[in-house]
C-alpha cells in the first residue's frame, strides 16, 4: 500500500470518530451520512496529512511524545505567568529584539511543531523560517543574549532533544 | 458536586489569563510585544475556559465540541501570529525604541546586497 | 507620568469589579459573561485606535480567540450546544481572514 492510500484511510478513520462523537450513533441515517462524508473528505484531502516514512517504532515515539507534552506544558504556563509579571509592572520592563537560532530538524512538521512551541513558551515569538540554512528568527520580549549559539541553547536546546525523537 | 467546582475555578484562571492578555493589547508599545503577549495569554485562557466547560459537562456534545476547540486554538493561534508578525516586518513597521538587535533586517540588507553584486557580475561577463 | 496612568487604570478596573461582583446580582455565570464581554470591548478599542493596520488584524485575530471562549460560557449557561458550532465557525473564519490579511499586508498576491 503506497503511502498516499494510507494517509487517506487515517484521515477516514479519524473524521468518521469525530462525526460519530458529534452526533447521534442510534439513528440510521446519521451513520450513513458519516460514512459517505467522510469517504468524500478524504478522498479529496487526505494525501496531506501522512508524507513521510517513520523510522523509529511507535511506542517510543510516544513516550518522547508524552514527555515533551508535559514539558510544553509547564513552559506554557511559566509563559503566561511571565507575561502577566510585564503587564502588570507600571514601567513595562521589556527590551525587545530580534536574534537568530540554529535547528537540527529538516522535516516540515517538526519545524511547524518546534515554531509553534517557541511562538507559546516565555517571551519568544517566531518570525521567519530559513530552511534551506536551518535558521528561525526569533523576537524575544527581554532580550537575554545576542549570541547566536547561546540563543539556540536558550530558547531551542529544551524542545529540540525530544522533537527529534518524535518526528525524525 | 466536585467537578463543578473545579471547571469554576479553571473557568476564573482563563477569564484572568484573558485578562492579562488584552491589558497586554492594550498597553505595550508596537506590533510585535502585543502580538506575543496577546497570543500567549489569550490562547492559555481561552483554552483554560473550555477545559472548565468539558469538566463541567462531561463528554457530552457540548464538552466533545470544546475539547475540539481546545485543539483548534492550540494549532491555529501560534501560526496566526507568526503569519501576521512576518507580514508585519516585511510592510516595513518600525519595532519600537527599546528595540536593542534586529538581525532580521541586517540579513535581509545582506542578501540584497548580494544578490545585487551577483547580478552586476553575471552582466559584465 | 506613567504612574499616574496606571493609578488611573487601576482604578476604572477595581471600580468596574466591585459594581459587577459585589452591587451587581445575578448568577456567577452571567457575572463571567460580563467580564468576557468588558474585554472584548477593549479589544474593540484597538482596532478603532490602532495606528498601523497590523495592529487592526492583531485586534481581530485575538477576537476571535476571545469568542470561542465567550460562546462555551454562553452554551454551558443555556445548556444548548450550538453555541459551540457558532463558536468554532466563528475562530475558523478569523483564522483564514487575518492569513489572507496577512498576505496582503506583505504585498503578496492571494493565489502565490
Amino acid at each position: 500500500m503506497s503511502i498516499k492510500w494510507r494517509s487517506r484511510l487515517t484521515v477516514y478513520i479519524l473524521s468518521l470518530l469525530i462525526w460519530f462523537a458529534l452526533t447521534d450513533i442510534k439513528k440510521f441515517e446519521e451513520v450513513a451520512a458519516g460514512i459517505v462524508i467522510s469517504f468524500l473528505v478524504s478522498l479529496i484531502a487526505g494525501h496531506m496529512l501522512v508524507t513521510t516514512e517513520k523510522s523509529k517504532s511507535p511506542i517510543m515515539r510516544f513516550k518522547s511524545a508524552v514527555i515533551y507534552l508535559f514539558k510544553f506544558l509547564w513552559e506554557m504556563i511559566k509563559a503566561n505567568i511571565h507575561v502577566a509579571y510585564i503587564v502588570l509592572h507600571p514601567n513595562l520592563p521589556i527590551k525587545p529584539g530580534i536574534v537568530k537560532i540554529k535547528t537540527r530538524l529538516t522535516k516540515d512538521i517538526a519545524i511547524t511543531v518546534l515554531t509553534n512551541s517557541i511562538t507559546l513558551t516565555p517571551g519568544t515569538l517566531t518570525i521567519d523560517v530559513d530552511k534551506q540554512a536551518g535558521e528561525i528568527y526569533i523576537h524575544w520580549i527581554d532580550t537575554f543574549t545576542i549570541d547566536t549559539d547561546q540563543a539556540t541553547k536558550e530558547i531551542g536546546g529544551k524542545f529540540e532533544k525530544n522533537l527529534v525523537e518524535v518526528f525524525e | 458536586m466536585i467537578n463543578e467546582i473545579v471547571g469554576m475555578v479553571l473557568i476564573c484562571v482563563g477569564i484572568t489569563f484573558d485578562f492579562f492578555g488584552v491589558l497586554g493589547l492594550i498597553r505595550l508599545p508596537d506590533v510585535y510585544n502585543r502580538l506575543q503577549a496577546a497570543t500567549k495569554c489569550v490562547t492559555f485562557g481561552s483554552a483554560g475556559i473550555l477545559l472548565g466547560v468539558l469538566i463541567i459537562h462531561g463528554f457530552s456534545d457540548l464538552g466533545i465540541k470544546a475539547l475540539l476547540g481546545i485543539f483548534f486554538i492550540f494549532l491555529t493561534s501560534p501560526v496566526a501570529a507568526h503569519a501576521i508578525a512576518r507580514a508585519s516586518h516585511r510592510s516595513k513597521i518600525k519595532l519600537c525604541d527599546e528595540t536593542i538587535i534586529d538581525r532580521y533586517q541586517e540579513d535581509n540588507e545582506l542578501l540584497d546586497k548580494g544578490v545585487d553584486m551577483t547580478s552586476v557580475e553575471e552582466t559584465n561577463n | 507620568m506613567k504612574l499616574i496612568r496606571w493609578l488611573i487604570g487601576i482604578t476604572i478596573i477595581s471600580v468596574c469589579t466591585y459594581f459587577n461582583f459585589f452591587v451587581y446580582e445575578g448568577a456567577l455565570l452571567i457575572k463571567l459573561i460580563n467580564v468576557v464581554l468588558f474585554l472584548s470591548l477593549f479589544i474593540l478599542f484597538r482596532v478603532m485606535r490602532g495606528p498601523s493596520a497590523a495592529d487592526r488584524i492583531v485586534a481581530v485575530d485575538i477576537l476571535g480567540v476571545l469568542i470561542i471562549g465567550l460562546l462555551a460560557l454562553i452554551g454551558l449557561f443555556y445548556d444548548q450546544s450550538f453555541f459551540m458550532d457558532i463558536g468554532l465557525i466563528w475562530a475558523l473564519l478569523s483564522f483564514i481572514a487575518s492569513l489572507a490579511f496577512s498576505k496582503i499586508l506583505e504585498g503578496r498576491r492571494l493565489d502565490d
